[in-house]
């Protein structure tokens, strides 16, 4: 092999111009000639049956074209085909406060937006479940009609190794309640797209969506209209996070209206309906059991999670088994049982945020681990590093690991920090704490059951030295098509900047699953690679026998193919291409990748967790805790992450950096809560992102495995970084002021509760079984007397 | 609503615009003058995407109104920033803003979507402060909400740019 050229540098991303000069398309840059603007109209109530919806006064308004309704598409949709309980539109039922209920498409926004006003909708209201306990024991109140039990949507249980051996073999127990609050993705740039319905019939939608491949299956299922006649363009993501892999509401309207009028249709959503369209983290409830021997070896862990999953299914059955699939690729667990149940509640539903179901019990576990270690005695690195999975090995629960890098980030980030010599030595007030975690590089299977590639990509080379590769990921900020040009770049020998990436388009490119679960550089990077390599063959063979020289010995690099003993001896790139296409015909190859069989185990659940390689990130944060205003401040975060390979280093430290911001953000207060069904804090006023001057120091450490399945060695950087974080903030809270945070976030009012209390623990004491079930419509009830008293005041 | 003639001067150009009055500069400048690269994230004031710089001062467009604005009032969009860079003419590469260079190299934009406005609360913060501490880029840039980056490659990219200059 070469050695590398392209890959390995610092290199600027190859989309960084059109960033930074205005010229990158967003959907909602898109302006078409006779474009329609459209606006949706959003349930007031939490929990609903629609009596009577009429339009008709809308529809009579100046400069409205058209309007849909949940009736014009009733057909079941969601993201995961097995558990499909969303309509594009509400039919019949509101479940949330800010579903959406109808679609205007006007000439002007301002016309469309006035006209929603003009929609009448009788609502006949019914109860509001708000909560995971109020979920689990109301039998009375169905949020959907197809719950067995109260309004559980999915509920599992899974069982490895002897339990009970386990636990009887432990010198000390620790059994831990804990609770994550939800919170959302916040991206700067709200869900925009625009629909373009043509002459023909067709339909192209131009959309901010993680997932084109999904989304086009939905269309053609939702539309009735076959996926031929679709084309969907994923535009540059302003950010997604997770929060643009569903399909959506306003996807659906636009391309259903710019059918009926033949125009085009632009949707763009305010910041108010992006935090109630969230499809964010989900807030859990876990209970972690752990059984230790006195040098602190885990005999056995068992984990129970109670998912508040909003009102829809979206990916929430991944997100209930991922809270307890990857507990055991860290450190050795002999015995493990989980239990996991998912709650319908009447709010906004949740998904995949960043991390995908593996933060919340990481916070759990990290947290309890630090317990563990502070009971025995032991300092919590050394410690951790005792009881590492082993690189090469399989967990209890039968998931493959491979390259396992774990060990070399906590003694890295410990060394950073001189973590073991100030841990418990610091000054009152100020604290130190450590965690490791882990996570997937793409799921080990696709969303809907298939046999076919998780992704494929397309490589050609035109007669003037360009190549062009075709790959149907979407560019979400990650750096999807910068990847895409360097994999090309190194393998051909040509430079990124020759490399013309078209990517998220159904129509022009091979099939990539998405960009979620991390999966992007390690398939869609090896589909790259068998692609360009195919053609590398080709190209390597002409440039062998016309410099004369064994085609081993033939190198390529910066457009150059040459003899490597020689390479004085060589021949430029493009002559290379043209005499490769004399050759053997037009120069186009495909690649693609599929996770290889036996990575997980075959009990019903094992779909969840298998992945073809598994990133490793520790994480040691610096606090300090002012006693009198219990204002947190963090002082320092240091990351270190195994990302098998650094394909680009800046921007897996960007990906580092940004995880570890995110992180910070939800421990220190971002949350997404509700008062009845109404959300609390809908603007990005309300909902505090961190700005410059919250965000603490970020350090990034790069940990290298060289995964041997990955594209040139890389694993995924995207997620896993994030996962340390908040429970290595909340222990070193503990090291700080001596109080265990088990719930997040931590807010100065609980910092000061806690010390004004002499409390040593915040946080939940089982499932709160006790509340009266009425409280939810007693404080919706009250809030709504309260608004229309100060109304009509 | 009636659309009414107003007179904009943007990146070194004269427009004459028909807009609705209550419409926002942001608005004018993305719907009227095509000049998408000023980018909105709340249209509410709190996240700084659509900054643009009046006269020199950056200024949220989406809060302000192009009829609050001097006649002579300049205004520049990210647009006008390659242009409004110190390179020497003729060479492409050496007509973008230092800033701009500057964040390519550090990995500055990963979605991009706050760039615009990031890039032009940091070119204000450079005419008037050219060496600026971490303290004074972290305030200058405060009302520019960034979701990806952590903030720490955007303070390099300032910082490399200011010794460029």
């Amino acid at each position: 092999m070469n050695e590398l050229s392209i890959l390995g540098r610092r290199l600027p991303k190859v989309n960084s111009w059109a960033h930074l000069t205005g010229q990158a398309k967003y959907a909602d840059d898109i302006m078409l000639p006779r474009m329609l603007y459209g606006r949706l109209l959003h349930s007031t109530q939490a929990h609903a049956r629609i009596k009577k919806l009429d339009v008709s006064r809308a529809l009579a308004y100046p400069g409205v074209v058209a309007i849909v309704t949940g009736a014009d598409m009733p057909e079941k949709m969601g993201i995961m085909p097995s558990t499909q309980d969303e309509t594009a539109l509400a039919v019949d039922k509101v479940r949330y406060v800010g579903e959406p209920i109808a679609a205007v498409a006007a000439l002007d926004e301002d016309t469309a937006f006035e006209a929603l006003s003009l929609i009448t909708v009788d609502y006949e209201p019914l109860e509001a479940i708000l909560s995971i306990e109020e979920a689990l024991a109301r039998e009375d109140v169905k949020i959907h009609d197809d719950s067995t039990r109260g309004n559980v949507f999915k509920e599992v249980h899974l069982s490895f190794g002897d339990l009970e051996a386990g636990f009887a073999k432990a010198d000390h127990t620790r059994d831990d309640w804990f609770f994550f609050e939800g919170n959302t993705h916040a991206p700067i740039e709200s869900h925009s797209c625009v629909a373009n319905g043509e002459a023909n019939g067709n339909v192209t939608l131009w959309t901010c969506t993680q997932v084109p491949h999904y989304l086009h299956r939905e269309l053609e299922k939702v539309l009735g209209v076959p996926r031929a006649r679709i084309r969907v363009i994923a535009t540059p993501n302003g950010g997604a996070f997770g929060g643009k892999s569903d399909p959506f509401a306003h996807e659906f309207a636009a391309c259903l209206l710019a059918l009926r009028t033949k125009r085009p249709v632009k949707f763009t959503l305010d910041r108010e309906e992006v935090f109630y369209a969230h499809r964010g983290r989900h807030p859990v409830k876990m209970r972690l059991r752990t059984g230790v021997t006195k040098d602190g070896e885990i005999t056995a862990v068992h984990f129970q999670s109670w998912l508040d999953g909003g009102a829809y299914a979206s990916y929430g059955i991944a997100t209930t088994y991922y809270t307890g699939a990857l507990l055991t690729v860290t450190y050795r667990v002999p015995a493990y049982k989980f239990d996991g149940v998912r709650v319908y509640t009447n709010k906004p539903p949740c998904g995949p945020k960043r991390g995908h179901g593996t933060t919340q019990p990481r916070f759990a576990f990290e947290a309890q681990l630090d317990k563990i270690a502070t009971d025995l005695g032991l300092d919590p690195l050394a410690y951790r590093l005792r009881i590492l999975q082993p690189p090469n090995s399989r967990t209890v629960n039968d998931l493959r690991i491979t390259t396992m890098g774990l060990g070399e980030c906590l003694e890295r980030a410990g060394r950073a920090t001189d973590f073991s010599a100030r841990h418990r030595q610091l000054p009152p007030g100020k604290g130190i704490g450590i965690a490791g975690s882990a996570y997937i590089s793409g799921a080990g299977l696709p969303i809907y059951w298939n046999e076919m590639p998780h992704s494929g990509a397309t490589v050609k080379i035109d007669r003037g030295g360009g190549v062009t590769v075709y790959c149907g990921t979407a560019e979400i900020g990650q750096g999807s098509d910068n990847m895409l040009a360097s994999i090309t770049a190194e393998t051909l020998g040509v430079l990124p900047e020759d490399v013309h990436v078209v990517s998220g388009d159904t129509s022009l490119a091979p099939v990539d699953l998405g960009s979620y679960s991390s999966r992007v550089t390690f398939m869609a990077g090896n589909a790259t690679k068998d692609a360009a390599m195919k053609l590398r063959e080709q190209l390597g063979t002409v440039a062998a026998e016309q410099l004369g020289v064994p085609v081993e010995q033939i190198r390529s690099a910066y457009r150059r193919f040459y003899d490597h003993e020689h390479p004085d001896a060589f021949m430029s790139f493009t002559d290379v291409a043209v005499a490769a296409e004399a050759r053997f015909g037009t120069l186009s190859a495909a690649g693609w990748y599929k996770p290889p069989t036996g990575i997980g185990g075959t009990f019903k659940g094992a779909g969840v967790g298998p992945s073809p390689a598994y990133s490793y990130q520790a994480c040691v944060a610096e606090v300090t805790v002012d006693r009198e205003t219990g204002v947190l401040t963090v002082d320092r975060i240091v990351t270190a992450h195994d990302c098998g390979r650094a394909l680009n280093p800046a921007n897996v430290e960007g990906q580092i950096e940004g995880s570890a911001y995110m992180g910070y953000g939800e421990i220190i207060g971002e949350e997404q809560v509700f008062r009845g069904g109404l959300h609390k804090k809908p603007s990005l006023l309300d909902y505090k992102i961190p700005t410059s001057l919250d965000t603490p120091k970020l350090e990034a450490i790069i940990v290298e495995t060289i995964d041997a399945e990955g594209p040139y060695g890389a694993k995924e950087s995207g997620e896993g970084p994030l996962n340390p974080v908040i429970p290595a903030i909340a222990n070193a809270v503990y090291d700080a002021i001596g109080v265990r945070f088990d719930e997040t976030p931590i807010t100065p009012d609980k910092i000061l509760d806690a010390l004004a209390k002499k409390k040593d623990r915040v946080g939940p004491t089982g499932l709160d079984g006790g509340r009266d079930p009425k409280a939810a419509l007693r404080r919706l009830t009250a809030s709504t007397d309260a608004r229309e008293r100060k109304r009509d005041a | 609503m009636t659309k009414e003639l107003l007179q904009l001067r943007v990146n070194g150009e004269s427009h004459t615009v028909a807009a609705e009055p209550h419409h926002t500069l942001l608005e004018v400048l993305r719907e009227e003058l095509q000049l998408t690269g000023t980018k909105h994230g709340c249209e509410l004031g709190e996240c700084g995407a659509c900054t643009v710089l009046v006269d020199g001062v950056p200024v949220l467009s989406c809060l302000t109104l192009p009829a609050q604005l001097d006649d002579r009032a300049e205004v520049t969009t990210v647009e006008g920033l390659a242009r409004a860079g110190e390179g020497a003419p003729g060479s492409d590469a050496t007509m973008l803003h230092p800033l701009q260079t500057a964040f390519a190299e550090e990995g500055a934009a990963q979605c991009g979507y706050c760039t615009p406005g990031m890039l032009m609360a940091a070119k204000a913060l450079l005419d008037t402060n050219p060496r600026p501490s971490r303290d004074e880029i972290a305030h200058a840039i405060s009302g520019n909400l960034c979701r990806c980056t952590g903030y720490t490659a955007i303070y390099e990219a300032i910082e490399k740019a200011a010794q460029a200059r």
